[in-house]
């Protein structure tokens, strides 16, 4: 009986399941890395604000410590942002003219606070708490990354999970001396996996309790 | 509840299967005890038949459509960028508060004029949970479940928001404009026209300026009435003392407690502590204190009688006879007793309660119900007098209240005169008279005659609807004042957070009449404070005031009270009467109709009925016999002329011949919740009959109406969830509570050994202590963001509530023992849930806790199936609400607010465990005990929650699971629950030859 299908075909039914397994890895590839990229994790992307806080002067420059203004970092959950009137404490005497910080005096004026933009943010049914690893021995700049040279802040790390649990995990790789936790400036030595180790026993660091799930999600 | 049901059960052949059983039979409702076909049904679907039907018609191939839409867009939904917030911080921060730690205020909760000192914690300015204050006398730190809800009622959007003039809303000032008149008009009248209606008042600063306000108007009237008044207790103090005294118990000094119709460890202004002091003479272990007895003698079921060794339900007209047969047991002179209506069988219990009085004399207590006669009060005064208790286990106090009257004679001059048109300016301060003062007062009517009707209420209600000016009131989370408690101590109340819908506080009202202007409610209370203590050391009295929550040396002067009146002269009530009688209480979880907006009450399980929702007609299995009536017929109840639709429930244990209605239900302008809720018992209430009387008819109307009930959801299907022996029998066999079920040895087990270093979190639960008040409960729903799904889903069995207090029956039909058992997930070691999760969001964590981890649930519901307790919920629907804001405001930050699709189980309060682990971690120290507290634990006024540290030996939860009445619920299982039971004794009295009560 007459043929169906051309012999063109051979060639071409083999040459389309290939392409399809080829594509589908394609498109399973460009999904994972897109997940990964920083379109979704924001990292890397420095946010727009009101007032163009930069880090970089106030820090870097001026020397101010973080927890002039991040004020219940060792307290509490939550590390704080800073009033307005922790602005107003120098701003009321310095550039009190600034175009640049009229939103500032406005905020101060009308008893309006200022709605910053939130560039670390964890999703809702997470449950983080700052006080904890400042107590541990993170540093500000593990997580944060180096704010000290930041114009305008951007997200450093992904904050996903799995970059969490890389930590939580084998908490020797990231942990540095308390005195240090606060110093922008501080380098992991070379012997950090050593040193890590000794400092997790000494702060009793309960790794394996650390990828409890109840750690974090309540 | 079946609801396809169309005969009545046949009452006779179940209370013959009772008759034919042998040993420990437990029940929990007469459905399972008769075991019928829907009953059998319902257990062995989890959940019943109309929760897992489809809905609406839909066929098999739009059905695979919508799944496949819905499979193709489930992935997407959450592949998103994650949405960009805001942040913002204060422009000046109060001061004290830290982001993220909550704070503890100290203030009190106020009912019936009494109040009970509490710590609320807050949130950023936000109060979210309120907790007791254990230095409060009331509190000890403890809860009821009116104290937890309150929370609710504070963000509830239903509230009045707006003053309003006839219906139109106008501003405040518009108000105080043109009020001035009308007072100036009073003034030249010297008030005589002028009237004052507030419910009971013990605050000292209202009461100042009601005194002040007297003297501005000398003719103007204070009334108080409180629908749920104790005009028996004053009445009764006075015929025995020549003046009113305030009563009060000392439960822990007792032997033996005997309690006339009096459900003291559940309601009262001191329940708390009366609970906490009758759990603490409840332990049977050899080398504590003699354990206590407790003898109840009650006319309907509540939850003390359950507590009770020995319970004798009988009519109310019948309780006041009990009275006198036991004085005249005592030896007390010139009691009459008149015709007896008792049985032999019930004076036999009486003498040998008496008896037993007698032989622990001035170590005993003769408890009146608040809602018995003057006389019977009276007759208890001399009765605990002649059995040496005064000045022991009887305290009697100076009035704690701010002026004590008969509130119902107060009542009945104020409608008089209103009918008389005597008053031309009617001020209501809370309350709601048109919907709760007698029916036979017609309060509406007489009102009408008043030509200018001001009323404060926290909702546009009944008696709002009828006044000319409604003002909403702040909330006393919202504002100042003062009040007392039981014992005359005085708390400062101050405000959590600024009132959130413009109320007004009833000091800044008063001093509007007063004349005053723009006084805000602080200054108020502080001025009157400051001319008590004087200026000196003024500001630190009052800072310890505020942060302590008490003024010390503020208690009623306690007096060397004798009886002086003649117990002849004490006339028995009004004539007993043959046929039905009818009972009036207040709701046990909406009181008299004021938290008919608070679905947290709603929803609550009312004791030993487990209704929810609605209120219902109680009577016995014997008189619904007789009648031919089952539990959901609607009835017609005729009393005195007057009608109301009732639907019935039958209450093994309610004593028959008698039918108890609650009041608080039926309401017509309350909010979104409350509406259309039960059946209005005010209808049927008269001031010459406020809380019993006889010649009530019932008829059939031919109608049912379904009913909410929780009893037999959850079941855990006939195993042996309570135990219990007699005191007698545990201290032959102390550990008779784990030997009646054999439990597998700990190696018996395919999974390895897992070793707990560092904590171990466990519980135990006395059930000795546990009265089932039911406090627990809203503490938990309290703290965990549990939301409330409506009646229609509680009747789907998809309750919300976390812990359940599950109730058992056992016994003999008409007066059956009633066990309360607590039950939440029991946090087993062998969790049959966890490895059934496909998506591992039910772990078990490094100290011992079962972990439900929200955000990987995708609701297979195979946990829930496997769980052989029933603990777990799982969110059918969106219950939640996440439309109004203020719902939002309360909700615990701590805890995640789960969606559709979630299951939720207890947690053992992980929030809190983790703060304080947190904590113990930078200050370098390991968790102390008594430093996590769980919400059940803190709420339960028995204390008969202990959590803590296992493996510490030290803590308490160790010593309580060493008791030898320790028990694991359904430990046969191999389950090994965190949570232990110690099971229950009880201590009768071996003379006491009971036909209707199982020991």
């Amino acid at each position: 009986m007459a043929q169906i299908f051309h012999p063109s075909m051979k060639v071409i039914s083999k040459a389309s399941i290939v392409a399809l397994v080829i594509i589908i890895g394609a498109l399973s590839l460009a999904g994972v890395l897109s997940y990964r990229s920083s379109y979704y994790t924001s990292a890397s992307e420095p946010r727009e604000q009101v007032v163009p806080f930069s880090h970089e002067h106030h820090v870097s420059g001026l020397g101010i410590d973080c927890r002039y203004c991040h004020t219940s970092v060792e307290k509490s959950s939550f590390a704080g942002i800073p009033p307005t009137s922790t602005c107003m404490t120098c701003h009321s005497q310095v550039w009190t003219g600034s175009p640049l910080l009229a939103p500032v005096r406005e905020s101060y004026r009308t008893n309006t606070p200022l709605r910053w933009n939130r560039v670390n943010d964890l999703p809702g049914f997470v449950f983080f708490n700052h006080s904890i690893h400042i107590s541990k021995g993170m540093g500000c700049q593990t997580c944060h990354g180096q704010v000290d040279q930041m114009p305008l802040v951007w997200r450093q790390e992904s904050l996903y999970m799995s970059w969490c649990l890389d930590c939580h995990r084998e908490p020797e790789k990231n942990i540095r001396p308390r005195s240090e936790v606060f110093n922008m400036k501080y380098k992991a030595p070379q012997n950090q996996e050593e040193l890590g180790l000794k400092l997790v026993k000494e702060y009793s660091v309960k790794t394996k309790q650390l990828s409890d799930c109840s750690i974090c999600h309540r | 509840m079946s609801k396809d049901r169309t005969h009545p059960l046949d009452i006779a052949s179940l209370r013959a299967k009772l008759g034919a059983t042998s040993g420990q039979h437990y029940w929990r409702s007469l459905e399972e005890l008769a075991g019928t076909k829907e009953f059998d049904e319902m257990l062995h679907r989890e959940f019943p038949r109309q929760a897992s039907e489809w809905p609406s018609s839909l066929d098999r191939r739009s059905f695979l459509k919508l799944m496949a839409a819905s499979l193709a867009l489930a992935g997407l939904s959450s592949c998103g960028v994650q949405p960009e917030d805001k942040i913002v911080p204060y422009v000046l921060t109060p001061e004290g508060v830290v982001p993220g730690l909550p704070l503890m205020y100290a203030t009190a909760f106020v009912m019936g004029g009494y109040a009970v000192g509490t710590l609320v914690r807050s949130h950023e300015g936000r109060p979210t949970k309120i907790e007791g204050n254990p230095a409060h006398p009331a509190s000890m730190g403890a809860t009821d479940i009116f104290m937890q809800a309150a929370i609710l009622t504070l963000y509830d959007p239903d509230r009045s928001q707006v003053v309003t003039h006839r219906g139109l809303v106008t501003p405040w000032e518009k108000f105080v404009d043109e009020i001035r008149p009308a007072l100036d008009a009073q003034l030249a009248l010297k008030g005589s026209g002028l009237r004052i209606l507030t419910e009971t008042i013990t605050s000292p600063t209202f009461a100042s300026q009601c005194r002040a306000l007297q003297q501005r108007f000398p003719e103007a009237r204070w009334h108080q009435y409180d629908a749920v008044g104790s005009d028996a207790v004053r009445e009764g103090a006075r015929l025995a003392f020549g003046s009113y005294l305030e009563t009060h118990y000392r439960i822990d000094a007792a032997d033996v407690i005997f309690s006339l119709d009096s459900d003291f460890l559940c309601y009262g202004p001191a329940s708390l502590r009366y609970s906490r002091e009758f759990a603490s003479r409840r332990k049977p272990g050899s080398g504590e204190k003699h354990m206590n007895r407790l003898y109840v003698v009650e006319s309907n079921a509540t939850n003390t009688g359950a507590s009770a060794d020995h319970r004798l339900p009988m009519k109310p007209s019948q309780i006041e006879q009990a009275a006198r047969l036991l004085a005249r047991e005592i030896g007390l002179e010139g009691v009459q007793v008149g015709s007896m209506t008792l049985s032999d069988g019930q004076q036999r219990w009486i003498v040998s309660a008496a008896k037993d009085l007698q032989a622990h004399r001035g170590a005993c207590v003769v408890i009146p119900g608040e809602y018995q006669a003057a006389s019977v009060h009276a007759i208890v005064h001399a009765v605990n007098q002649a059995l040496g208790n005064a000045g022991r286990t009887v305290i009697h106090t100076d009035p704690v209240e701010a002026r004590p009257e008969n509130q119902l004679a107060s009542l009945s001059a104020l409608v008089s005169d209103m009918n008389a048109g005597k008053v031309d300016l009617l001020l209501m301060v809370g309350g709601n008279p048109v919907y709760d003062a007698p029916a036979d007062q017609d309060f509406t009517k007489a009102m009408n005659n008043v030509p200018l009707r001001v009323h404060l209420g926290l909702y546009d209600d009944e008696t709002a609807s009828q006044s000319h000016w409604h003002i909403p009131q702040a909330h006393p989370l919202e504002t100042w004042s003062d009040a007392r408690a039981f014992d005359g101590t005085v708390t400062i109340m101050q405000p959590l957070i600024a009132p959130l819908f413009n109320g007004v506080s009833p000091h800044e009202l008063l001093s509007v009449f007063l004349g005053e202007t723009g006084v805000s409610s602080h200054d108020i209370v502080k001025n009157f404070w400051r001319s008590q203590q004087g200026d000196r050391g003024f500001e630190s009295f009052w800072q310890d005031a505020l942060n302590g929550g008490i003024v010390p040396a503020t208690a009623a002067a306690v007096r060397n009270a004798i009886v002086s009146g003649s117990p002849a002269s004490w006339a028995p009530a009004a004539a007993q009467t043959e046929g039905l009688e009818i009972a009036f209480r207040p709701d046990p979880t909406i009181w008299d109709g004021r938290f008919a907006n608070n679905g947290w009450l709603q929803e609550l399980p009312k004791p030993l009925t487990k209704l929810t929702w609605d209120n219902a007609a109680i009577m016995a299995p014997a008189t619904a016999q007789r009648l031919g009536l089952a539990t959901a017929d609607l009835v017609s109840l005729t009393y005195k002329g007057r009608t109301q639709n009732f639907p019935v429930f039958i209450l093994p244990g309610q004593p028959d011949g008698c039918v108890t209605v609650s009041f608080g239900y039926g309401r017509t302008r309350t909010g979104k919740v409350g509406s259309g809720t039960g059946f209005d018992a005010y209808r049927l209430r008269t001031s010459d009959a406020l809380w019993s009387g006889g010649g009530l008819s019932v008829q059939k109307t031919g109608e049912r109406y379904p009913l909410s009930v929780t009893q037999e959801h959850h079941a855990m299907e006939g195993r042996a969830p309570v135990r219990h022996a007699t005191l007698a029998d545990f201290l032959k066999h102390p550990e008779f509570a784990s030997e009646l079920v054999e439990a597998p040895a700990r190696e018996e087990t395919l999974y390895p050994e897992y070793k707990y270093e560092g904590y171990a979190w466990g519980m135990s639960i006395d059930l000795n202590a546990c009265t089932g008040c039911n406090a627990c409960v809203v503490a938990c729903q309290a703290e965990n963001n549990i939301p409330i799904v409506g009646k229609e889903q509680v009747a789907n069995s998809r309750e919300m509530h976390w812990l359940k207090i599950d109730q058992y029956f056992s016994g003999d039909l008409d007066n059956p023992r009633v066990d309360s058992q607590p039950r939440m997930c029991v946090h087993c070691e062998n969790a049959p849930c966890e490895v059934v999760c496909p998506v591992a969001a039910t772990v078990h964590d490094s100290e011992g806790l079962n972990v439900m981890v929200y955000n990987r649930c995708v609701g297979t519901r195979y946990c829930s199936n496997n769980c052989p307790y029933k603990v777990r919920r799982f969110n059918f629907l969106e219950y939640s609400d996440n439309q109004a804001l203020t719902f939002a405001m309360q909700k615990n930050p701590d805890v995640s607010v789960r969606s559709r699709g979630v299951m939720e189980k207890c947690t053992y309060c992980v929030q809190r465990i983790s703060a304080a682990r947190i904590e113990a971690k930078k200050e370098d120290r390991p968790i102390r005990d008594g430093e996590v507290v769980t919400a059940c634990q803190s709420a339960c006024p028995a204390q008969a929650i202990v959590f803590g540290d296992i493996n510490d030996m030290k803590t308490k939860v160790r010593q309580s699971k060493s008791d030898p009445r320790t028990y694991g619920l359904l430990a046969e299982l191999n389950t090994r629950p965190r949570t232990t039971y110690l099971a229950k004794v009880t201590n009768p009295n071996p003379e006491i030859e009971e036909e209707s009560h199982s020991s």
